[in-house]
């Protein structure tokens, strides 16, 4: 039993351009996540980080041609980690080009929050180019592991 | 998916949103509503948040927009009814030291 509670629970999507499938990534990684016994609160941040990962992939990487897809990997491992993976196929991505969207000069800029999101709900964010070509984001958060009751 | 109400109160427009206020449907919703403001002579605007659940870097985005378009406009818009997780976001990204936000409606709309 407790190998069984243990156990990774995965979830690989392809997914169309289209922002409604964030909605169904998104209820994926609930599934999972309450599968998983992940925390409400935790499992709220790591779906915001998912969204943004998505966004991107669909606007920025597959610039919203709906015959592109976005592969989507979840693996929860319960009181351990989520692990996510999003790749676009798309043209790639210099993260070096990003700006700090807190500095003053850029607080009042409509755009550039995404990755600020990730990396400020996630552990690590990772940038690599995927075999596609496009990029391939990574992310992972930390559990904290539940004590018996 | 996104709702909204509208009521005018005085001269400022009070826009309460409901649900996610994210890509493709809530930012392109609450760009809406506040031209409709404009259109309507109003450039004073209040968005009551409490039943937001979600607002993803677009919608954070939108509301910035929104908020400079309204400024420059010789207008305001302000915030009330923060719910933990979106007062967090605005910590976060530190818009909490660009927004006007308040506690209650009475407040928030005397400070017009």
């Amino acid at each position: 039993m407790l190998y069984f509670a243990r156990m990774a629970r995965e979830a690989q999507l392809q997914l169309l351009s289209r922002y409604e499938n964030i909605e169904l990534a998104e209820q994926v990684l609930a599934e999972l996540g309450r599968d998983g016994d992940v925390e409400r609160e935790t499992l709220y941040w790591v779906g915001m980080a998912l969204r943004e990962a998505l966004a991107n992939a669909i606007k920025h990487g597959n610039k919203l041609n709906p015959d592109k897809r976005v592969f989507v990997e979840m693996t929860v491992v319960p009181h351990e980690e989520v692990r996510i993976a999003i790749e676009d196929e798309g043209e790639g991505f210099d993260p070096a080009r990003l700006t700090d969207p807190t500095d003053t000069d850029n607080l009042l800029r409509a755009s550039g929050r995404g990755v600020f999101y990730m990396k400020s709900f996630m552990d690590t964010v990772e940038f690599r180019t995927s075999p596609r070509g496009g990029t391939r984001i990574e992310l992972s958060k930390r559990l904290v592991a539940r004590r018996p009751a | 998916m996104m709702k909204s109400s509208v009521r005018d109160v005085g001269d400022v427009r009070v826009i309460g949103l409901e649900g996610k206020v994210t890509i493709g449907a809530g930012d392109i919703q609450l760009r809406g509503l506040i031209d409709q403001a404009i259109a309507a002579g109003r450039s004073k605007v209040l968005l009551d948040l409490a039943e937001v659940t979600h607002v993803d870097s677009s919608g954070i985005g939108e509301m910035v927009g929104c908020f400079t378009t309204l400024t420059r406009r010789g207008g305001a818009m302000k915030l009330v009814n923060l719910p933990d997780k979106i007062n967090d976001i605005l910590q976060v990204t530190q818009l909490i030291t660009v927004f006007d936000v308040f506690a209650n409606e009475t407040e928030a709309l005397a400070s017009f």
